[in-house]
């Protein structure tokens, strides 16, 4: 495949993007979510309006990267292709709930605890055929972490 | 004098379980003809058909239903609205009831489900060879398993979890617990799925699926079908003295919607619509939770029960483990739930769960239950919630 690689794309090699639209990678990673300016309600998907109180208008914040794990469930059991188990969890962001993995920590309930510190780290999901590479957002244990 | 109530009037739930020789509008004729027979009515008399079925919810359910039982020119409201498909079809009928458009409604809930495995996050689509990002997020490609889990027993793993965290107390060995009640609740109950008794041990140590949650403490896959038809109280009141013993009063319908919370965007919220349709509820029908002789709730998975003993008031805020340890949901207890066996072992045919509790619940009511009887029951609930979400809570009252 890499044989065949035209001269524009090699061009883009290396090219780097991130995984979701409301993860930024620069200046250093974080999420980043719309704000409704009317009520403060805090999105991460593209809106048409704010489902608390109706309005239209929108800023972009960046959430804290750093957290509290407020839920979790160990995955054993998914789809082909996913690799089990991993650590599907619930942080609290300041104030903002996010959903993502945890990773950097033993897959089990004795490592895993309700109320842990996590913090925002990088993952890369690989390279596609034009050499781009996308990098998707995890939490890992604040204490301990590499 | 008539009121404006709604009664039910006959009630049907199949089988549940394998049904392989029987597709689905063989189960939702049987469901539907054995209401109609309950209810001592024919199709003649039906003036609205609400029927459910999620898994082909394009598929005109209710018209091919009548093309088996009987096409008499009625509106048909083919209804999905998740795992609240039933209630909602049950909820059509009693409205277009209310709305005095007719005297009898016939409500269907269908589906075939054996084998189906994980209904969400049951497979992820390969990636594409060029990370292109797509949706609402950008993401350029899956994200189920890269941003958390998308698998039902994961997601409500999690819902469990988050009670945990808040109140404390609920763990793997709770959550079990919960199961091992429903499972031993299941073998009176010859229309369940599962029928068998099992140990804390068995449950704790069977196939885990997403922690807390091993395979008996999900709910399963399984076909069936149930059926209600529901009356006017004025028409009602014109029936033989043997459909008026056995009629059920509607005495709270309710269907939620999930209000805009914090986090409702990363984890379902199942909770605060829940607790809006229980308050409701309540009300409608002058009934507090202390009054309930039986509830069935929908535990599509055990960590699901817990947080709704709370979300329906059934105990105070927060003590839904104590509630629990008290003994109180066992059938001998102070409010038991899920004496069916619930949906970890009765088993979840989507669409046909919202009509089956109900039948459950009526079943008792009338005195017809048989060796799982709940003896003296006069008052009854019975809730489902679907995520995205939807959420059906009915009362259901004896005839005084």
């Amino acid at each position: 495949m890499s044989n065949d690689t035209e001269p524009a794309e090699l061009e883009q090699a290396n090219r780097v993007i991130p995984f979701v639209d409301y993860l930024a990678l620069e200046p250093e990673p974080h999420l980043v979510a719309n704000e409704c300016t009317s009520c403060g309600a805090r999105f991460f998907d593209r809106r048409n309006a704010c489902a608390s109180c109706f309005a239209t208008e929108f800023t972009k914040v960046p959430v804290s990267t750093e957290g509290e794990l407020r839920s979790f469930t160990i995955v054993a059991f998914a789809a082909p292709g996913i690799p089990v188990p991993f650590v599907a969890g619930i942080i609290d962001c300041d104030g903002t709930s996010v959903r993502g993995n945890v990773i950097n920590v033993e897959p089990d309930a004795e490592h895993v605890q309700l109320g842990m510190k996590v913090r925002l780290t990088t993952v890369p999901i690989g390279e596609d055929t034009a050499g781009t590479e996308a990098v998707n957002f995890a939490f890992e244990p604040l204490e301990g972490a590499a | 004098m008539a009121s404006g109530d709604v009664w039910i009037l006959g009630i049907h739930m199949t089988k549940f379980g394998k049904r392989p020789d029987d597709d689905i509008i063989d189960l939702a004729a049987e469901a539907a003809m054995a209401a109609l027979k309950d209810a001592g009515v024919t199709m003649a008399d039906i003036g609205v058909l609400a029927a459910g079925n999620l898994m082909n919810a394009q598929a005109g359910i209710g018209q091919q239903l009548q093309k088996q039982i009987g096409q008499t020119g009625i509106p048909v409201y083919n209804v999905a609205n998740a795992c609240a498909t039933g209630a909602t079809a049950l909820r059509t009928a009693i409205m277009a009831v209310k709305a005095g458009e007719t005297d009898f409604g016939l409500a269907v809930g269908v589906e075939k489900l054996s084998g189906a495995g994980l209904l969400t996050g049951g497979s992820r689509k390969a990636d594409a060879d060029e990370w292109t990002p797509s949706g609402r997020y950008g993401a350029v490609a899956g994200v189920d398993g890269r941003i958390g889990t998308e698998i039902m027993p994961g997601v409500f793993a999690q819902v469990g979890m988050e009670y945990s965290h808040k109140y404390g107390g609920a763990d793997f060995e709770l959550f079990a617990r919960i199961s091992e009640k429903n499972h031993s609740h299941s073998t009176l109950n010859p229309l369940a799925a599962y029928t068998k008794k099992m140990s804390l041990e068995e449950i704790m140590g069977d196939i885990m699926i997403a922690y807390p949650n091993t395979r008996p403490m999900c709910s399963a896959n399984c076909d069936g079908a149930a059926a209600a038809v529901v009356v006017s109280d004025a028409k009602l009141q014109t029936l033989d003295p043997d459909q008026r013993r056995r009629a059920i009063k509607v005495s709270a319908s309710v269907l939620t919607s999930d209000p805009w919370q914090e986090a409702c965007q990363v984890l379902p919220d199942v909770n605060t619509l829940t607790r809006m349709a229980a308050t409701q509820a309540y009300e409608q029908a002058g009934v507090s939770p202390e009054d309930l002789d039986l509830v069935e709730l929908h535990d599509c998975f055990a960590t699901a029960e817990l947080v709704h003993y709370d979300n329906l008031m059934l105990c105070p805020e927060g003590e839904a483990v104590p509630f629990f340890e008290s003994g109180a949901t066992w059938r001998d207890g102070s409010t038991p739930v899920n004496v069916s066996g619930g949906l970890e072992s009765k088993g979840h045919p989507i669409a046909a769960t919202g009509i089956a509790n109900i039948w459950e619940v009526c079943h008792h009511l009338r005195g017809e239950a048989g060796d799982r009887q709940i003896e003296g029951a006069k008052v009854g609930l019975a809730h489902v919630i679907g995520l995205g979400s939807a959420c059906g809570v009915h009362i259901l009252e004896k005839a005084a």
